[in-house]
């Protein structure tokens, strides 16, 4: 029977050998190869049916409600074409959140790939309890997105926050965290870096030791210095692993919502800052759905979102081919 | 840059187990430096929390605060239960972080096995689909999601907060690929020749195999979930919330008592750094491995 295993519907490399009789099928065996048949269908069913239900099928109906003129509490909406993306493309609060959200997306992201590859590369070095540091880096991690918005609000604060009386201590202004935009910016971005970094590094850390010695004695042979090395062989390496770390830091961070709703001097609003100067495009949604309860205009802000996202991932994607491909052309 | 020009200076065929090896002696002292330096940063956020929620706001005034915890922990964490619901919120984040990891490790590690180590019309371009998904930002989809809630009477209980989230992406493939090196096809072939059908060789061959992995997924799993917050905001309300929606909570108001609050987020914080102490090694393998097969 062992061969129904391994070469049933289609036929690829077998690891079964020869091939047995099988000359009378019982209801047993009949039985058994529906079970060979079927059961796989079974088995990977449960996650297509839940995300079929919970994932795609809300997306895709995020699209047809944003046609709508829909209220929190309707049951259903009045049909308005594309009016709710009209309103949208002249709506300087969308706007602003989109350059908030691009903003802080990229004072997040940047510094965290390379502060990621630079500790990886110092964690790969032949350390004592290496596990121990691994372990360490990771510490940030656990704490949740809100204790982190608040812990972070609390550092920032204005008047009696910690990174205020040190900036005061070494003669420096204090900097209105919350109310400077450009500030507000740097603020949420140090709490994403803090929390993700670790993480980050730890996967940048597995490729790095994936990469096979002998191409780096190789190297050391052909006399490259240690510079060399790492921007031509390592970083090259690294590339897949960049990309993923980089798309899916896009797709999160983009998507950025529980800091910015967090580190507000007044909370549980959702206005990003009196002036909305640090209001993100999800939690421009989240108001627009859940407080000024206008579901179709929120689906489409949630639409907009999902281009954009999409826009910036390819954008990531190509760039960083091309700039670790430059890299391994120099090789 | 520093971290550039450290690397090196010897032959990384001189000593180390593993992959490159950098540094002469003096390199050595700055990669310890730069790396206590880094889990002196990384730690401090938290430590200062602890630090104001063992105390009482007054320390946030002084110029130079201290940098000893005060004896005030327990009084605050005392009122941080008198002013929200937050052994109830406890028990809804363990309710919830509970059940979904329990259905994402069983539908995960079944799906992952199907994918690894069957054979049907369909696998490769199913599971390419399963990839895909991993980037599609579901987190888009939650205004038909609560329409979906709210239709079904579940809005304000923990079935909303817990339906969305009972199986992922990253679970199922994150086991396919660990279940592809680890369960070798002979072990599967003797158990069917003694007659076990294929969810009982799932069962009692698979799952012992793969259980490091699914046991990482399930750390994983609960961690996320526990510090889920967006969802849960819209989905339930402040009588029966989850631990991070209490936080919340705490916080609102004009008068931000930090205090109370850090007091809050230290109790909400020590579940999951308790769970980082204990399974600290595993944790890092499961995400190193993770991410050498993705």
């Amino acid at each position: 029977m062992s061969e129904t295993i391994t070469k049933p519907v289609s036929p690829p490399a077998s690891r079964d050998p020869a091939p047995r009789n099988r000359q009378k099928l019982s209801l047993r065996q009949k039985l058994s190869i529906a079970d060979v048949r079927y059961s796989p269908y079974l088995f990977i069913s449960p996650f297509f049916i839940l995300f079929a239900i919970t994932g795609l099928f809300p997306l895709l109906f995020t699209a047809y409600i944003s046609l709508f003129d829909w209220e929190l509490l309707d049951d259903t909406g009045k049909f308005i074409g594309l009016e709710n993306y009209a309103t949208l493309l002249g709506d300087d609060q969308f706007w602003n959140a989109l350059v908030n959200t691009v903003s802080i997306f990229l004072l997040s992201s940047v510094p965290q790939v390379i502060i990621a590859v630079l500790l990886a590369a110092l964690l790969n070095t032949n350390l004592r309890a290496s596990t121990g540091w691994r372990v360490g880096v990771l510490v940030p991690y656990v704490a949740s997105l809100v204790a982190v918005g608040i812990i972070f609000g609390n550092l920032f604060g204005v008047q009696y926050g910690l990174v205020n009386s040190v900036l005061e201590t070494f003669g420096l202004d204090r900097i209105n965290w919350q109310n400077d935009r450009l500030a507000s910016h740097v603020a949420i971005a140090v709490m994403v870096n803090w929390r993700w970094t670790g993480y980050n590094t730890l996967i940048v850390l597995a490729a790095m030791q994936a990469i096979p010695r002998d191409l780096i004695e190789a190297a050391v042979v052909d006399g490259a210095n240690a510079v060399r090395r790492f921007v031509s062989i390592v970083l090259p390496l690294l590339r897949p692993t960049l990309i993923f770390v980089i798309i899916t830091s896009t797709i999160g961070g983009l998507q950025i919502f529980t800091e910015p709703r967090l580190f507000t001097e007044l909370p549980g609003s959702s206005n990003g800052g009196a002036e909305n100067q640090f209001q993100t495009v999800t939690l421009y949604m989240y108001q627009s759905g859940f407080q000024y309860q206008d579901l179709g205009y929120a689906s489409a802000i949630a639409w907009a979102l999902f281009l954009v996202i999409i826009v910036f991932a390819l954008i990531n994607f190509l760039l960083t081919r091309r700039i670790a491909s430059s890299g391994e052309a120099d090789r | 840059m520093t971290a550039v020009t450290l690397l090196g200076r010897r032959t990384p065929a001189s000593r180390g187990r593993r992959g490159l090896t950098f540094g002469d002696r003096r390199a050595r002292f700055w990669v310890y430096g730069l790396l206590i330096a880094f889990l002196l940063g990384s730690a401090f956020p938290l430590y200062w929390s602890f630090l104001v929620a063992s105390r009482d706001t007054s320390i946030l005034t002084e110029h130079v605060p201290p940098l000893l915890p005060g004896g005030n922990f327990f009084a605050n964490a005392a009122r941080v239960f008198d002013t929200v619901p937050f052994w109830k919120a406890l028990g809804n984040s363990v309710i919830v972080g509970g059940v979904v990891t329990l259905t994402t490790v069983f539908f995960s590690t079944l799906a992952g096995f199907a994918f690894a180590k069957l054979r049907f019309r369909g696998r490769d371009g199913l599971f390419l689909f399963v990839v895909a998904t991993l980037a599609v930002p579901t987190q888009l989809g939650i205004i038909p999601l609560y329409i979906a809630m709210s239709d079904l009477g579940w809005t304000g209980t923990l079935w909303a907060a817990m339906v969305p989230n009972l199986v992922t992406a990253i679970g199922v493939f994150w086991m396919r690929q660990y279940t592809a090196q680890v369960v070798p096809y002979e072990l599967i072939e003797a158990a069917r020749v003694d007659g076990c059908s294929m969810i009982r060789v799932y069962w009692h061959v698979c799952l012992p195999a793969v259980r490091p992995a699914a046991a990482f997924l399930a750390m994983f799993t609960f961690m996320t979930s526990w510090n889920d917050f967006m969802w849960p905001l819209i989905v339930l309300n402040a009588d029966n919330p989850t631990v991070q929606v209490a936080l919340e909570k705490l916080q609102a108001g004009y008068y931000v008592d930090y205090s109370l609050v850090l007091a809050g987020t230290t109790l909400a914080t020590i579940p999951i750094l308790i769970i980082l102490i204990l399974l600290g090694r595993q944790i890092v393998a499961g995400i190193m491995h993770g991410a050498v097969k993705g």
